[in-house]
């Protein structure tokens, strides 16, 4: 895949999760009941560090889970690789708490969908809150993010990449052409 | 919650993971699987196991699909629990049992998977006293088949859950040793249990009386010992199988206290063994006869954690061939 | 002059002829076999770089007639010979009801007079209904033409019995035919005892159910001086034996059938129907074995076993379907392709094992050999022309061969039966 532009870099990255992680403290005043789930793949490492953010800033630890969305996908026999099913672990019960969701990038909306359709099968949230690193436009469902760390229009036939250093080896944003095809 | 870094363990188990992909449309037998592909099976049984520990037990996976459970054999444990698989996963779920069906009709069993296939159903999982009905099936048909057992030749989920279990109870299972005992002539656990637990490393030791040993099973890779101290005394697991009386047991045994006292797991020969050894049966139990009471309800006896494993590792056997490409082996 | 077969290479084990020859046939006997012969025959053909054989005689042929016309006729059995280069069959009497009274013998004769286009010998039962119990009345099963007796399908379990068997029938000049299975240890069994069985969690049959009875056998024929012929042999204790029975000057004869040594028990992994039959396939040295006692004279023939089998007997589960397969179409076919083409055995000895020694065996005088005045049975093979064996182009009404869609070497061109041509010219209508 040729990359076409970089829309942040490491700094760019950082400075992203610190703003994010105070608009969700400054939103919630209920500190105590938000509870930060990551939605795998890279939504797992970005929800991690926004939660070190704010154990950061507030003294406290706050609570986290990671939501493996696989099993409640509505395209599982179309798609062409078979994705990887991973365990999903909430720390605590989300009955009545402020989950913000976390997700590396926003797109058509569905994987949105899957994981809101997932917590509740775990509990009744008092209020569900979306946290993205970049919203890159369009949406098929209506979903909107809460807390974005970049805009960035694209067009279809381009892909946005997340690199983040625990598992990519550096921290970026990219912007690729796919690549002819699929 | 530690920060993942680039080599923590976790990290590089993500990017190995993404190598086995399951493509089977069937799961036939543990002697068909590599390694990496019986690894993968039991990797999703790990998540498939939380999602039996929620509140709310179900996902929408299999949602429209139709799961259906063909029994030619009598069978209560795994049927229910390929069953409760099936709707957890949130599919349909029909069973078929031979008494009062068009089986006993004289239906073929190619027939019937064909009148299943032609009904629009999507799994069919059986269970049947010839060995190979299931790959014969499989073979006819383009929806997916599991065995849930055929005759003496495979009893794979069966095998699939007694490795998940010692996976649980071990970190890792390579250059463990498990004895397998009772009559391994006529068992399919056992041969499932060999395949599976070899192609992982495992050193496996079958005991029987000579007459319940199969012919060139050494082959296999395994070690033969007729007695069942000596398959006690370095294992570190032990895999108990039912001793079919109402089975042509060539004469081995002409009751059931005499297997017993010569091959029942008892509380005295479980002291010689390792202090922590499991203790495993595929059930139902003849208590008194291949393990004793005392034992089947004692510390070391993982007995009901293996079947509440096999909901998990059936629903993750539902969900790998639900998802394969469509091609008939 | 009514056929004459210029320039092929004439094969005939009897007269020890190995060459290239000319072979004239007139009024249904072959008349003379020269280096050239001269003259205007009614047919002539071009038999340059082809073999001229006897024509092939099979001695171990299931054909279902009388009660399983569904799997087979006299008349699609005699056809699917004719492809096979056969020119004579011997019919085995486990048909139903079984070959065991002169009456229906009889009825059989008739039906063969009406439909066989090659010559079809009959196998009468040893014991009524082939139940191992009663002996048939053998001299009057002589007098009604049958060539030989077996329970084939069956084995007597009782050994007093058998010796009475042998007796009774070197007494009414017969030759007993001895399917040799001792079913105490081959109980239900359906693939060879061994690690396939075990792989495949199916009952495996003994090998020692086969040689032992063999062994039984071998011994009371000497006893009793009978002649005794072993059926399809597949182990190598049993080649043993016979190899030895032979040398202490017994009379005893064997023969061995084709998928014996060109399958092992590693074909049947698959749980092929189509590799199921009794005896069973059996392990890479007992194919060895076979080969070297086919070789070394120990087995005296090749005979096809040929049990066709319909659709709703083989295509089920392993252990249900019914044993055996069809062979008459491709006897030749893996004879050249897994013997004389490797070099194991030589065509004279192919030439021997399919025709001579089946003639001598069956006591057929004027069949198994080109000497002048035997009968002009006359089979032409192009040796080197490769074909597969395809479903479509089976004649036999029965379809479970194990070796369709195989490559082989060695095709038959020609057949003659008593003089008169068969294959190609009257053959090649539909059934």
């Amino acid at each position: 895949m040729k990359i076409k532009a970089k829309i942040l870099d490491k700094e760019g990255v950082q400075k992203a999760i610190t703003r994010i992680s105070h608009e969700i403290l400054e939103r919630n005043k209920e500190k105590k009941k938000v509870v930060i789930v990551g939605i795998r793949n890279r939504g797992e490492y970005l929800a991690r560090r926004i939660a070190e953010s704010i154990k950061e800033i507030t003294g406290n630890a706050c609570a986290f889970g990671i939501l493996d969305i696989t099993l409640y996908r509505d395209d599982l026999t179309e798609i062409a690789e078979q994705p990887h099913l991973k365990e999903t672990k909430i720390d605590c019960d989300i009955t009545g708490k402020t989950v913000v969701l976390v997700d590396d990038v926003l797109f058509t909306g569905r994987t949105i969908r899957c994981a809101m359709d997932q917590l509740i099968d775990f509990g009744r949230p008092a209020v569900i809150q979306l946290a993205a690193l970049v919203d890159r436009g369009h949406r098929e469902l209506p979903i909107r993010a809460d807390y974005v760390g970049k805009n960035v229009p694209t067009a279809l036939n381009e892909i946005v990449e997340v690199k983040f250093k625990e598992v990519d080896g550096s921290d970026e944003v990219v912007i690729c052409e796919k690549s002819g095809g699929k | 919650m530690k920060l993942l870094s680039a080599r923590s363990p976790e990290a590089s188990k993500v990017a190995n993971a993404k190598s086995a992909i399951w493509t089977k449309k069937d799961l036939l037998g543990l002697e068909y699987l590599s390694k990496e592909e019986i690894e993968l099976i039991l990797d999703n049984a790990k998540s498939f196991k939380e999602v039996l520990a929620r509140p709310l037990r179900k996902v929408p996976t299999l949602r429209g699909k139709t799961v259906v459970n063909l029994f030619y054999e009598p069978s209560t444990r795994t049927r229910v629990s390929f069953e409760l698989a099936a709707k957890r996963l949130s599919a349909d779920v029909i069973t078929i049992l031979k008494e009062g069906s068009s089986i006993e009709k004289g239906e073929t069993l190619i027939d019937t998977g064909k009148n299943l296939e032609a009904l629009k159903t999507d799994i069919i999982v059986v269970r049947h006293g010839s060995s190979g009905a299931a790959i014969m099936l499989a073979r006819a048909l383009d929806i997916s088949v599991v065995n849930a057992g055929d005759g003496w030749h495979e009893h794979p989920t069966q095998a699939l859950l007694d490795i998940f279990t010692l996976m649980e109870k071990r970190r890792r299972i390579e250059g463990l040793n498990v004895s397998i005992v009772g009559d391994i002539a006529h068992s399919r656990v056992a041969r499932s249990n060999i395949w599976g637990l070899t192609k992982l490393g495992v050193n496996v030791t079958v005991c029987a009386p000579k007459e319940l040993i199969p012919a060139g099973i050494e082959k296999l890779g395994v070690s033969v010992t007729n007695n069942i101290d000596e398959a006690l005394k370095k294992a570190d697991a032990i895999n108990v199988l039912r001793m079919q009386f109402e089975r042509d047991t060539k004469g081995a045994f002409p009751s059931r206290i005499e297997y017993f006292k010569t091959f029942g797991v008892t509380e005295e020969r479980l002291k010689k063994a390792k202090k922590d050894i499991i203790v495993m049966h595929p059930g139902p139990i003849n208590r008194g006869v291949e393990m004793a009471a005392e034992v089947a309800d004692g510390a070391n006896s993982v007995i009901m954690e293996q079947v509440t494993n096999g909901i998990a590792v059936r629903m993750a056997v539902l969900y790998l061939v639900s998802t394969a490409k469509k091609k008939k082996p | 002059m009514d056929i004459l077969i210029k320039q092929g290479r004439v094969i005939d084990p009897v007269n020890k002829c190995d060459g290239v020859f000319d072979v004239l046939v007139e009024k249904g006997t072959i008349s003379k076999v020269a280096k050239t012969i001269d003259g205007k025959a009614r047919l002539v053909i071009d038999a340059k770089g082809k073999i001229v054989a006897p024509g092939l005689i099979d001695m171990h042929v299931h054909l279902r007639e009388p009660g399983r016309e569904d799997m087979e006729t006299v008349a699609s059995g005699t056809r699917a010979a004719i492809a096979g280069g056969i020119t004579g069959i011997s019919a085995m009497p486990n048909t139903r009801p079984a070959l065991d009274n002169p009456g229906i013998l009889k009825n059989l004769k008739a039906i063969i007079k009406k439909d066989a286009i090659v010559n079809v010998f009959i196998v009468g039962a040893i014991t009524k209904d082939r139940k191992g119990a009663l002996l048939v009345d053998m001299k009057a099963m002589k007098k009604e033409g049958a060539i030989a007796l077996s329970d084939d399908g069956s084995s007597i379990q009782d050994e007093p019995l058998m010796r009475k068997a042998l007796k009774a029938a070197k007494d009414a000049g017969l030759l007993l035919i001895s399917h040799c299975e001792d079913k105490k240890l081959s109980e239900s069994g359906v693939v060879n005892e061994g690690i396939i069985a075990t792989k495949l969690g199916l009952r495996g049959i003994p090998r020692r159910a086969e040689y032992e009875f063999v062994d039984r056998d071998v011994k009371l024929a000497q006893k009793e001086n009978a002649a005794l012929h072993i059926a399809h042999v597949s182990c190598k204790e049993a080649v043993d034996i016979i190899r030895k029975a032979k040398k202490a000057g017994a009379p005893v004869t064997a023969e061995t059938a084709p998928h014996y040594f060109s399958l092992d028990e590693t074909a049947c992994t698959a749980y092929d129907t189509r590799t199921k039959m009794n005896p069973p396939l059996r392990s890479p040295d007992d194919v060895q074995a076979i080969k070297e006692g086919l070789a070394d004279g120990t087995i005296d023939a090749i005979a096809s076993d040929h049990a066709p089998h319909g659709k709703h007997e083989k295509e089920i589960e392993f252990d249900a379907a019914s044993f055996g397969i069809i062979g008459l179409e491709t006897s030749l076919a893996l004879a050249i392709t897994n013997l004389a083409d490797k070099k194991n055995v030589p065509w004279v000895r192919i030439i021997e094992l399919m025709s001579a020694a089946p003639a001598r065996i069956l006591g057929l005088k004027k069949k198994g050999t080109l000497s002048p005045g035997s009968d002009a049975d006359i089979v032409i093979i192009d040796p080197e022309k490769e074909w597969v064996y395809t479903k479509e182009a089976i004649l036999s009404k029965s379809k479970n061969s194990p070796f369709i869609n195989w490559r082989f070497k060695g095709k038959v061109t020609r057949v003659i039966v008593e003089g008169r041509e068969i294959l190609p010219r009257i053959f090649g209508h539909p059934l």
